[in-house]
């Protein structure tokens, strides 16, 4: 079912129902072309890209930004958005690492790096669904405060722990799969789930698509907020712990910095209007996997750090335009 | 004073001849010629949807009229392309909605978009010795450097009046100038607006109510469908004889209607003494089963926001409802639902739909959660069954149910609405303007549509600004003004005269003239 991406045009012109559902089906690709474009490209350039090895290393590097970019999916529906998460994603990960340390009962780790991240996306939430702060401010104002969080419970230091009870997580495959890839595809699965099957996930595109019209037809929408950050911050919890899994450390300081860049950008590559109401958790798995296949073909092309910076922008805001036109070329306003 | 006042000069400083407007699919104006002295305060009137407002965007350049009319100005023939060219030939209007902005001072917006100065550094010295004069004229109380938003609508209504002062204009428009203002802040704008028509100003005044055009007005002129009726000089005057001008017209055969007796039915739903003390001051009725109750009144009347308070979306300071004989509290939406009363916004755009996603989850919104299985998850073949089923028994024409709303017509996605309220099997309905932008086909299928309804036991309150409409489909009509109800009228008794003197307040104002000289 992709009714909300079906873009359908004007009633006037209504093609035949199969060239509708072509049409939709091609609309629903979004971005693939450009990401098979670009894997292609590549693969001429460096021939060892598309080796099975290497995909396996851009599936795990993606792995991270694929889970905090399916909470940003969530909120950007709603017309929000999530400034946070990268802090927040180090704060779990400090909880986790210092909660492995406990003798005997180390596993906790993955719960208290999962309940740090709910805990501070509740704490964004509330303040934007219940005190109605706008979403901007008040997870800027986060993106600060958790930052220092994180710093300070580790005393500013980096915490280790060699004998890491779930590095399993960060290091081990599951039939050949490495888990950070399991988990991603997982989040990525659970999140279509909620959106598109559940009575939860008509609601989140409604708010985004018309908050006034969602308070009228008796739609709690500060409920649905809330869930959208709580969500969020759930999943920079797990990418903490997916972090300090593959690190067997964590720095309050380093880790996680600007992953809310990476993570926004990997939504608006996947289609998903910055004002809410339209998108898809599959653009924004395809819009993650561009950015990682992006920064591993660059430097395996051996181009410069600098340049990837210059080069991964311009990609971003032309893949974007590319969308854009090819929207309005659609018969699209 | 007979037209033209002795005292006037025999040039109009304003004419319109023959400016026709039309919108695609609409005709909004046919060969209205108009014209206004300097000296003079001229109303205009005519029900809502008559015209005035589209002649006056003309006149204000916002919009352009059809070709074949003619704008002069002291007797030349002018060309008013935009708000500009409007400006440039001292042509000034205060809508409604005051077009200030709120962060700005009282000067700073007096000058907007004409400030002075070459270079375009603004010396706020000197615009305030040039504002100060101006406003000592009109006699406010606040200073230049005031920031407009901390000013009461009153007074933000004064800085419009000082910038139209400052700009030199010679022709005045005010839109429903007291809409929002006191009974003392009214009386002070009439005053200043004597003034301005005392210095040489052509004032077009347009409005509703019956007695602020008997206390003002040199001349009227009434708009009717897009048509000038007539001009009537003050001597001509009387309520009876405008409100004619303004209603004059046949009921459409598409009213088919029997109109039943509500009172020998049982009460469904009882509102009372409902008030929020801004729009709404206290209104209590009772709905019957299968009774169809007109509240009509003008545009800003408050009938919207009872609507809104007896659905919960705003807090109300007191009241209460009974559904069946039992209290019920209602306090959001959500809990007027539950107890089965639904309400159709008159604004499907912006507070009804939602325009991205397709009919289907548009008729489905509201039911979803009772369809839904484990907790939440959807059955989307209860969604395709009832979306199948309400375009069906609605007549919603659309390719198939997975077209996004937005690119329906009016009346379909009207019908949509409609369907989506309906899904909730509710017994009380609250309908807002319900052929609100919906073509005459679409039109007549809702009014059959809320007959079926009604023959069902289910209550409809249908808001409507459109007597014929009320008059054709209603049981009983409430009309309201200024957030009172102010009349009953029963089916037998229901006449666009007596809906419109009521809601107008011409039967107050016509005993006011006649005590006047």
């Amino acid at each position: 079912m992709s009714t909300e991406e079906s873009r359908a045009p004007d009633s006037a012109s209504a093609p035949a129902p199969d060239r509708q559902a072509w049409r939709s089906t091609l609309q629903t690709l979004g971005m693939l072309p450009v990401l098979l474009l670009i894997g292609a490209g590549f693969e001429l350039l460096a021939p060892r890209f598309g080796s099975w090895g290497n995909l396996s290393i851009v599936m795990q590097q993606a792995s991270i930004n694929m889970v905090l970019a399916a909470g940003m999916t969530f909120v950007i529906l709603t017309g929000g958005i999530d400034l946070s998460v990268g802090s927040i994603l180090a704060a779990s990960a400090m909880v986790a690492v210092i909660v492995s340390l406990w003798p005997g009962i180390g596993m906790l780790g993955i719960a208290g790096g999962l309940l740090t991240g709910l805990l501070f996306g509740m704490l964004n939430g509330g303040l934007i669904a219940l005190v109605r702060l706008p979403p901007f401010i008040v997870t800027l104002g986060s993106l600060t405060a958790v930052r220092g969080v994180a710093r300070l419970l580790g005393g500013d230091t980096t915490v280790f722990n060699a004998d890491l009870p779930f590095a399993f997580i960060g290091n081990a495959t599951l039939l050949g799969v490495p888990w950070l890839v399991v988990i991603a595809l997982l989040t990525i699965l659970v999140s279509w789930f909620i959106l598109r099957r559940t009575v939860l996930g008509m609601r989140i595109y409604a708010v985004g698509g018309n908050p006034d019209a969602a308070r009228l037809s008796g739609i709690r929408v500060w409920w649905v907020l809330l869930f959208v950050y709580s969500l969020s911050g759930l999943l920079a919890g797990l990418g903490g712990v997916m972090s300090a899994a593959r690190l067997y450390a964590a720095n309050g300081l380093q880790i996680g910095q600007s992953y809310e860049l990476d993570a926004i950008a990997a939504v608006i590559l996947g289609g998903t209007s910055f004002v809410g109401g339209i998108g898809s958790i599959w653009g924004t798995l395809i819009g993650a996997l561009i950015i990682a296949v992006l920064s591993n073909g660059l430097t395996l092309v051996g181009v410069s750090d600098i340049w990837q910076f210059i080069i991964k922008g311009l990609v971003i805001i032309s893949a974007v335009t590319l969308d854009r036109y090819r929207l309005s070329a659609g018969g699209q306003r | 004073m007979a037209m033209p006042r002795a005292d006037l000069a025999a040039t109009p400083v304003l004419e319109m001849r023959g400016i026709a407007k039309s919108f695609p699919g609409i005709r909004a104006l046919s060969d209205v010629s108009f014209a206004a002295w300097a000296g003079e305060i001229h109303a205009l009137m005519g029900e809502n949807g008559a015209g005035k407002s589209t002649l006056m965007k003309i006149l204000a350049g916002a919009y352009q009229a059809d070709p074949g009319g003619e704008i002069r100005v002291d007797g030349r023939a002018v060309a008013i392309d935009g708000p500009a060219a409007a400006h440039r030939h001292g042509i000034a209007i205060i809508y409604q909605e005051l077009a200030l902005a709120p962060n700005l001072s009282v000067a700073e917006n007096m000058v907007l978009g004409r400030e002075p100065g070459r270079s375009g550094r603004l010396d706020r010295r000197a615009l305030a010795a040039a504002c100060r004069p101006v406003l000592a004229r009109l006699g406010v109380a606040f200073a230049p450097g005031t920031i407009v938003g901390r000013l009461s609508a009153a007074e933000q209504q004064l800085v419009e009046i000082a910038r139209a002062v400052m700009a030199h204009s010679r022709i005045l428009v005010m839109d429903e100038p007291t809409t929002s203002l006191s009974s003392r802040e009214t009386d002070r704008l009439f005053e200043l607006v004597r003034q301005l028509r005392a210095e040489g100003l052509a004032i077009i005044y347009i409005s509703h109510r019956m007695a602020e055009v008997y206390q003002l007005a040199d001349r009227v002129s009434v708009l009717r469908d897009g048509a000038l009726v007539g001009t009537l000089s003050r001597a001509e005057l009387s309520a009876d004889r405008l409100v004619r001008m303004m209603v004059g017209r046949d009921l459409s055969s598409f009213y088919t209607k029997e109109h039943k007796d509500p009172h020998e039915r049982r009460v469904l739903f009882a509102v009372r003494d409902i008030a929020d003390d801004r729009r709404v001051h206290g209104c209590s009725f009772d709905l019957h089963e299968g009774e169809v109750l007109g509240i009509a009144g003008l545009v800003g009347a408050g009938r919207t926001e009872l609507a809104r308070l007896i659905y919960g979306l705003e807090p109300r300071t007191r009241g209460s409802l009974e559904l069946a004989g039992q209290t019920i509290e209602v306090r959001s939406p959500r809990e007027a639902i539950a107890q089965g009363i639904v309400y159709l916004t008159e604004d499907r755009k912006r507070l009804g739909l939602f325009l991205d996603m397709s009919v289907r989850e548009n008729v489905n919104i509201d039911i979803v959660e009772e369809d839904a299985r484990w907790g939440g998850v959807r059955d989307f073949a209860a969604a395709r069954r009832r979306s199948a089923a309400a375009m069906r028994s609605l007549g919603i024409r659309a390719a198939a149910d997975t077209v996004k709303v937005g690119s329906l017509s009016g009346g379909n996605q009207q019908k949509v609405l409609l369907a989506r309220l309906l899904e909730t099997r509710p017994r009380v309905l609250l309908l807002d303007e319900p052929t609100r932008g919906v073509d005459i086909g679409a039109k007549s299928e809702i009014y059959r549509l809320i007959d079926a309804l009604a023959k069902t036991g289910v209550g409809v309150v249908v808001i409507s600004s459109e007597l014929p409409e009320i008059l054709g489909i209603a049981d009983r009509a409430i009309v309201m003004r200024d957030g009172r109800f102010v009349g009953n009228v029963e089916a037998r008794d229901m006449t666009q005269e007596t809906i419109i003197a009521l809601a107008t307040g011409a039967a107050h104002a016509a005993a006011a003239a006649g005590a006047a000289p």
